[in-house]
């Protein structure tokens, strides 16, 4: 059991040190590219760090805006336990606030008390997106159709429902020129963490990641999701209910998702509208496949992330840099990442760390599908 | 062992820390700027500040702000209507010092002006879309533009010079701002003759080039031969119905260049005239009302310079209602007007004028117009 | 007064129409993606490959006022693209999948980036050719107003199919894309092989991408794609790596996407959101109907790890 940890922290370790080697790499490389375009890469280094880590203020910012991506990742990160790469956290999340919203206004107009109204809301918007991506894993599954390309376009399919819902039957009529729903009463929103002007979805995104790390890696539950992802015929050879594991895995993952769409409509919008759709499912991916779709990495990649979100505005305020800046940059870091990976146990660069061999076949295949 | 990773990661904040020290002072001009007792404002746009449409309005009436001594702007596109757009606001605020903000997008009002306005009762928010009501926020105010004006002297022009009598609209959504527009420019229209319509396509959101393009295209082919649209980048349709031979009239911005065949006039925002006086009443101090509505009299919105294929009656006329806008006496939703269902929306003897708040909610489609609202 | 209008003719007309004209992106990502598909590999990054292909098929045009020059260049930017995704996706352990989400986001950063400055200007659009003289009706003429690209296209469906089935280069590929092992004990470098098919797979997008900047809608803006990248490397997957396949999905997509404003432009005007969903709702729906998860799909490469 000791050795076990050792060896589960050496491999964190290595991760980490390579990840943050890549991250590294990838600044000087996005500051060679902003000085060919005539941008002194200090300044930006400088403002960046100003506006994600530099004050009180920005750390809320970068923690306020890291908080729906820690929810999407888990998207992604799930299922790629089992061997499946999801994109359509997007969907999943636009649906659990459409479908949160739909509840929260329900139930607050019944009068239901508030922790009742919220407790619904995370329920419908869980169950949401948790159907939406489950049923991507069941075409794969009973239908061989690829979980990544129907992910996708199921999320365009439900960004399309969010658009004919809240502009047709749900629509407030008095919601004039941004169609929207109903706005939920002031006291069925969910508030901020006390003494922070960060909602609370921080605490449930953090919460969330904990504990599918601990489902992933330390229950009966995960060590079998991830033996189907290792390889699916040695599972079913073994017994387990291959099936089920895989519906069970992507429902949990598309309701991480979809909780981020009903913490977006309860703590932030108010609402349902076309803006839930704003691009938090599709940075989840990224932030996944950083955090080598591991939960708990997860948390500092989106808080990274967040960070760099973050910095955007300034980059474009003082520098007059275009916006797609903070995109090059994330684009920079997953490939120069992703090219790390293979360096990762082969090259053995960072020689001060024990080398590691995987225990099961489930460890490799947890470092990300084949 | 692990040392090493430690001082790796220790070394790189430390020089992190060192770098944001040393250039905090030399790179960043906006300490001394505000150390002058100026201005400094922040410009928020939805989309990009150069689309031909919404934004770039907005963005030239911030570029006439920074001809002014001591106003210093600053701008940052493309945010959308989350977090993301309250968090800007307050990095305006703090890091830059913004004492004067304009969120140039509907959207950004509720929640987020309210929730900011409340917590920084020293800065001003200049939000575009009218959205003000009584007990929000003191310093929050809410400015729009009654630019139906301009779409009904376009409709004017589009009137005469249409040969199908059929007239296209290409809209994002059917919201009352859109219908709006779309009613004017009809009312306009059929004030030449009575018997043009006005096809009404909706993409279905603000930015879809390729839906813009195919709705153009689908106009042409049912003959339609005058467009125009509400979107947040007309580009695509002014410069799909160049090529397909159409007329068209523009919106938000001057599309001239981009159609020189086609172009009759447009109806445009006229934010550099605003902008300026509203910096010129905060920097004296003055009271600036709630909420600032106006039209073609109070130079807030204007009409683009005719092309030269617009005849002479149609400049005549348009001239004509344009002057009785402008002193205050034309009324455009002037009953009896019915909608396209054959209700009667305005009765005969009512008479809607410009800051009538029915006009706020529009929900219909007047006669004449061939789409629904819904 | 009606003499020029069709009516209800209009529909399936502007949907013909609209299926040429929205079609031939599709056609061009999706017979470059059959390529790099069946040598075993699939490249998720064309999305962005598309937008690169545009924006810089879109500057080039503009600079040196030679649309076809900027097709070219645009081509090239994809090769480059491709050659990307392939030398990563070379190195052991990764994904391929990963890397080609990867690239859709470079891709899209750095077309944002570097295309700020050409998001006004009017660059020169590709000619058309017209094919419609016969007719006296103008919606047939401008309907039968078609881009060189998409002929091109359709012509290389055919050639692909034949090229695949008959040439030393098609069997090649196929062996490549079937099983490593087998090529490499051929004398084929599976790496080579799959870096020359990702490479031209990467040309095909960025030239499919010129065509929105180029000739449809023909503008560049930053909402130019709206992912139709990705949703012709879904095409390739119900197409099942057949090229004539990949020519009639597209023009189906094409259509499809044309239906919403057709429709409203004859006075269906309830749920556009659906209609301008239909594409995706048709994609899935062949996908599911052609799947299957006890046999392999017909013609899928086996080395391909989408089916696996």
């Amino acid at each position: 059991m000791n050795s076990d940890l050792v060896l589960r922290f050496g491999a964190g370790a290595k991760i980490f040190a390579v990840s943050l080697f890549a991250i590294v790499l990838s600044l000087i490389v996005f500051g060679i590219f902003v000085a060919l375009s005539g941008v002194n890469p200090l300044d930006v280094y400088d403002l960046m760090y100003m506006g994600a880590f530099g004050s009180w203020f920005s750390w809320q910012n970068t923690l306020l805006r890291s908080a729906p991506l820690l929810l999407t990742a888990l998207c992604t990160a799930l299922p790629a336990q089992m061997g499946m790469v999801i994109i359509g956290g997007e969907g999943a999340f636009v649906l659990g606030g459409l479908a949160a919203a739909a509840a929260g206004l329900l139930l607050s107009d019944m009068n239901a008390p508030a922790l009742i109204v919220q407790g619904v809301m995370v329920i419908a918007g869980m169950c949401a997106g948790g159907a939406i991506i489950a049923s991507a894993g069941a075409l794969r599954h009973w239908r061989g159709v690829n979980e990544t390309i129907s992910s996708l376009l199921l999320s365009y399919i439900c960004i399309a429902v969010l658009n004919q819902m809240v502009e047709g039957p749900m629509r407030d009529p008095t919601s004039l020129n941004k169609p929207s729903t109903r706005a939920l009463p002031d006291w069925a929103m969910l508030g901020n963490i006390p003494g922070m002007d960060i909602h609370v979805g921080l605490i449930f995104g953090l919460l969330f990641c904990i504990v599918a790390y601990v489902l992933m890696f330390h229950t009966t539950f995960g060590f079998a999701a991830r033996m189907v992802g290792g390889n699916v015929r040695a599972a079913r050879m073994a017994g387990l209910p291959v099936g089920r594991l895989i519906l069970v895995v992507t429902f949990l993952g598309g309701a991480a998702a979809g909780l981020g769409g009903m913490i977006e409509v309860a703590a932030v919008q108010g609402r349902a509208n076309a803006t839930i759709a704003s691009g938090y499912g599709l940075t989840g991916i990224l932030v996944a496949f950083l955090a080598r779709q591991n939960p708990l990495i997860v948390i500092p990649v989106a808080i990274l992330l967040g960070g760099i979100d973050a910095s955007g505005g300034l980059l474009q305020r003082r520098l007059d840099m275009p916006d797609a800046s903070v995109v090059v940059l994330q684009g920079i870091i997953f490939v120069i990442l992703l090219a790390s990976e293979s360096v990762q146990g082969h090259l053995n660069i960072l020689g001060w760390l024990p080398r590691i061999k995987p225990r099961t076949s489930a460890v490799a295949a947890a470092k990300g599908a084949e | 062992m692990s040392n090493k990773l430690e001082i790796s990661r220790r070394s790189l904040l430390l020089s992190g820390a060192v770098g944001a020290a040393g250039l905090a002072v030399s790179s960043l001009p906006f300490g001394r700027a505000l150390a002058a007792g100026s201005l400094s404002v922040g410009f928020i746009y939805v989309g990009p500040r150069d689309d031909y449409g919404y934004n770039q309005a907005h963005a030239q009436g911030a570029a006439a702000l920074k001809k002014l001594p001591g106003v210093k702007v600053t701008e940052e596109e493309r945010v959308p209507e989350t977090v993301d757009v309250e968090k800007t606001m307050e990095s305006m605020i703090n890091l830059d010092g913004a004492k004067l903000i304009f969120p140039t997008s509907f959207g950004y009002f509720d929640p987020y002006v309210l929730k900011l306005a409340k917590k920084y009762p020293d800065v001003t928010f200049m939000h575009c879309g009218g959205l003000w009501k009584e007990g929000e926020p003191d310093n929050a105010h809410s400015y729009f533009g009654y630019i139906d004006e301009a779409e009904y002297l376009s409709g004017i022009v589009a009137g005469h010079a249409t040969k199908s009598k059929k007239l296209g609209f290409i809209a994002a959504k059917p919201i009352p701002q859109v219908l709006r527009n779309i009613n004017a420019f009809t009312l306009g229209a059929r004030s030449v003759d009575p018997s043009i319509t006005t096809q009404v396509i909706f993409t279905g959101d603000w930015s879809m080039p390729v839906k813009e393009a195919e709705a153009t295209n689908s106009m042409a082919d049912q003959g339609i031969d005058v467009v125009t649209c509400h979107v947040d980048s007309p580009k695509v349709v002014v410069e799909t119905a160049e090529k397909r031979g159409m007329f068209t009239t523009g919106y938000h911005a001057n599309q001239a260049a981009l159609a020189p065949k086609g172009y009759l006039t447009g109806a445009e925002w006229n934010w550099e005239v605003l902008y300026p006086s509203f910096v010129a009443d905060v920097l004296a101090g003055k009271t600036i009302p709630h909420l600032v509505r106006g039209g073609l009299k109070e130079k807030i919105v204007k009409t683009s310079p005719y092309g030269a294929m617009v005849g002479a009656a149609a400049r005549k006329q348009a001239d004509a209602v344009k002057a009785q806008l402008e002193a205050g006496t034309f009324v455009i939703f002037k009953g009896p007007i019915k909608d396209n269902k054959g209700n009667t929306v305005i009765a005969a003897s009512v008479s809607q004028g410009q800051t009538d708040i029915a006009l706020e909610s529009m929900s219909y489609l007047v006669e004449g117009v061939i789409g629904s609202t819904s | 007064m009606d003499e020029t209008s069709i009516g209800w003719w209009g529909v399936p007309l502007a949907i013909f129409a609209g299926a040429i004209r929205i079609s031939t992106p599709f056609l061009f990502v999706s017979l470059g993606e059959m390529v790099t598909e069946k040598s075993g590999r699939i490249n998720l990054g064309l999305e962005g490959t598309l937008i690169m292909g545009a924006m810089s098929g879109y500057g080039i045009a503009y600079l040196t006022g030679s649309p076809w020059l900027g097709v070219l260049v645009a081509g090239l930017v994809g090769i480059a693209f491709g050659m990307l995704h392939a030398g990563i996706c070379s190195l052991p352990k990764v994904n391929d999948i990963a890397v080609g989400i990867a690239l859709m986001l470079l891709g899209t950063g750095l077309a944002f980036y570097l295309g700020k400055p050409l998001v006004q200007p009017q660059a020169p659009n590709l000619p058309s050719i017209n094919f419609g003289w016969w007719s006296d009706l103008q919606q047939v003429q401008s309907a039968l107003k078609i881009n060189a690209l998409f002929i091109i296209g359709v012509v290389l469906a055919p050639v692909f199919l034949w090229a695949l089935r008959n040439t030393r280069w098609g069997l090649i590929l196929r062996i490549v894309g079937d099983s490593s092992d087998a090529a490499r004990a051929m004398g084929y470098s599976p790496l080579a092989v799959r870096l020359a098919a990702t490479a031209f797979g990467g040309f095909m997008a960025g030239v499919g991408g010129s065509f929105l900047s180029l000739y449809y809608p023909g503008s560049w803006n930053e909402g130019l794609s709206s992912g139709q990248g990705i949703t012709a490397v879904a095409l390739v997957i119900f197409a099942r790596w057949n090229p004539m396949n990949c020519l009639w999905a597209s023009l189906l997509f094409g259509g499809a996407s044309a239906l919403g404003p057709a429709l409203q432009s004859v006075g269906v005007t309830q749920g556009y959101y659906l209609f301008n969903a239909a594409p995706y709702v048709l994609t899935l729906l062949i996908l599911v109907l052609s799947s299957s998860s006890h046999r392999h799909i017909a013609g899928a490469p086996g080395e391909l790890s989408v089916t696996r």
